[in-house]
């Protein structure tokens, strides 16, 4: 796997388009195997397929507000399954599709290579906010797992890899 | 100005979805969970819809997977049932021994309940449910079962599997319902060790282990111990299996506590079906045939042929005989008292007179059925106390202590 971590000018950018049905079904059906799928295969739940959809969209889509929001709804209806406050998830998946949108415009992101750092980095970045988000509006205190937390960013960034070229063949030509 | 917004559109976006979203975090609406009942535990309304609105998906796939496995496995069992069922059958043999000594074991610890005027919750009814979704979320270990308000169950309700306790209902959708595993950090439950009988929380982690809190550093804990519920918290029945000790170490931080780790009975992680504990009654373990009262000494003069029976004093009446034999088993204690040595009797005899003494209120099947065959004991037994029929009115407290 190479890493090429490559700056683009505004004039190599290319914007990705993705048909409604894809920009609608692909978070729902993400959302759907992360609380459907771990019934049986608990480990599952390392993984964060809804995470990596945000990443996905925000870096293909390029702009931040459609990222942000895409985090938004995501991470809002995610929440909605868990029996934590509603929000944690959305608001640390707003700032992911924010930072990721605004990444795409600076940096080559297609590279597997490339892919795999950025999830790693975004899964990182997405469970300390969870984890202060906790901490300031929640009032929790948890013992960090630094062991754990890389494993499974590790994890998703394999998965990432994998997964990102699959919703390539999503895009709209043209 | 407007080069400003222009300029910041992106951030100023971000703030405002945020601002949105902590405002939401913070104030989150809530509505009942069981429309009847305004002061039920309330459920926000996203998660109502969300999960709403995902059920029917769930359902199916759920409900076309056991349908093909159902009919995929009929057809494979088909070939080894015959086998089995002598396999069955003997085991069936075999646990019907085991049932009449347990039987003989339940009904005099029932009868140790009675006297301390000891009341439990029994599960009065369960309902089974299919496990249909997770949380998906390493920090959130809930589950969802196809059963909601409409059949009937309602929050803090206990889920559990023939093996151990799951967890307990937190909120409740129409269809559906969402089940706090006792593996979640914000969940507890009270629990005993059985060996023990040291009483303590059980709490879970981030990581979804478990372990139970409260107990002191200097206590001996063992791993490979039982732990059951206490049935302290009210929601899970007591005795029920929680999980066995797989270490206990002091706490790193304090030193004061130790922090045991537990493995759950119950396979939280292949859950497929549960049970919800719709009705605990509330009810004193009942003794086999304890319709009339009779006095210690009676009791021991039937028991025990060599102890000289007491003359009562004036003015204190006897029971009649017909009602000592209403307690039943006493003839057979005779019989048994009477093939033994004489000596035999008495050493083992002397240290049951004390405890006789100091029950006068008892009836003589409590004293009685130690002896008891298995066969004796009717089903009444566990019929609560005010259902039992009317005992006999008490001796007088004159009585004479027997010898």
């Amino acid at each position: 796997m190479s890493v090429a971590v490559t700056y683009t000018s505004r004039e190599e950018i290319e914007v990705h388009k993705f048909s409604w049905a894809v920009s609608v079904g692909i978070p729902l059906v993400a959302v759907f195997i992360q609380v459907f799928f771990p019934i049986r295969l608990r480990f599952l739940t390392v993984f964060d397929l809804p995470l990596l959809v945000t990443i996905y969209f925000a870096v293909a889509r390029r702009k931040p507000i459609a990222g942000l929001l895409t985090g938004a709804l995501i991470g809002t209806l995610q929440d909605a399954f868990g029996h934590h406050y509603i929000g944690l998830n959305g608001i640390a998946k707003t700032i992911i599709g924010f930072l990721a949108s605004s990444l795409g415009v600076k940096i080559d992101v297609e590279n597997p290579g490339s892919r795999f750092l950025m999830t790693v980095s975004f899964y990182l970045v997405h469970q300390v906010i969870l984890m202060l988000i906790d901490v300031a509006l929640v009032g929790v205190r948890e013992p960090w797992m630094w062991g754990h937390t890389l494993i499974t960013a590790v994890a998703n960034g394999l998965l990432a890899v994998v997964l990102f070229v699959g919703l390539d063949r999503l895009r709209l030509r043209g | 100005m407007e080069s400003f917004f222009g300029r910041y559109k992106n951030p100023l976006v971000l703030m405002a979805v945020l601002f949105v979203q902590v405002v939401g975090l913070a104030t989150q609406v809530k509505r009942p969970s069981d429309p009847k009942m305004p002061k039920s535990p309330g459920t926000r309304l996203i998660r109502v819809w969300a999960v709403t609105a995902f059920t029917p998906v769930e359902r199916a796939f759920v409900g076309t997977g056991r349908f093909f496995r159902n009919s995929w496995h009929n057809w494979i069992d088909l070939h080894g049932v015959r086998k089995q069922n002598q396999e069955l059958q003997a085991e069936i043999a075999h646990m019907r021994m085991e049932q009449a000594r347990l039987k003989e074991d339940a009904e005099q610890a029932h009868r140790l309940q009675t006297l301390l005027g000891f009341r439990e919750k029994f599960i009065s009814e369960t309902l089974a449910a299919q496990v249909i979704g997770t949380s998906g979320s390493e920090l959130s270990h809930v589950i969802y079962i196809d059963k909601g308000s409409r059949d009937g169950v309602r929050a803090d309700m206990a889920v559990i599997t023939p093996d151990g306790i799951v967890g307990k209902i937190k909120d409740v959708f129409p269809l559906s319902a969402q089940v706090l595993m006792i593996s979640d950090r914000d969940s507890g439950a009270g629990v005993i060790l059985e060996k023990s009988r040291l009483q303590g929380v059980l709490k879970g982690t981030n990581l979804g282990e478990m372990q139970v809190d409260g107990v002191m550093a200097d206590t001996k804990v063992e791993a490979g111990e039982q732990v059951i519920a206490s049935g302290g918290d009210r929601i899970f029945p007591k005795g029920f299996p929680v999980g066995t000790v797989t270490s206990a170490a002091p706490d790193r931080d304090s030193g004061t506590f130790l922090t045991i780790k537990v493995k759950p009975a119950a396979d939280l992680s292949r859950l497929e079906e549960v049970l919800v504990v719709t009705k605990m009654a509330d009810q004193s373990p009942a003794t086999a045939g304890n319709e009339g009262h009779v006095r210690a000494a009676d009791i021991l003069a039937e028991r025990l042929p060599t102890v000289p029976k007491s003359e009562p004093p004036p003015g204190t009446s006897t029971q009649p005989a017909g009602e000592k034999k209403k307690g039943g088993g006493t003839g057979e204690l005779k019989k048994q008292g009477a093939n033994s040595t004489s000596g035999d009797t008495t050493a083992q005899a002397k240290p049951k007179i004390k405890k006789i003494e100091a029950q006068p209120g008892q009836t003589n099947a409590e004293q009685a059925a130690p002896g008891e065959s298995p066969q004796q004991q009717t089903p009444s037994s566990r019929k609560p106390k005010a259902e039992e029929p009317k005992a006999a009115p008490k001796p007088p407290a004159t009585e004479n202590p027997p010898q």
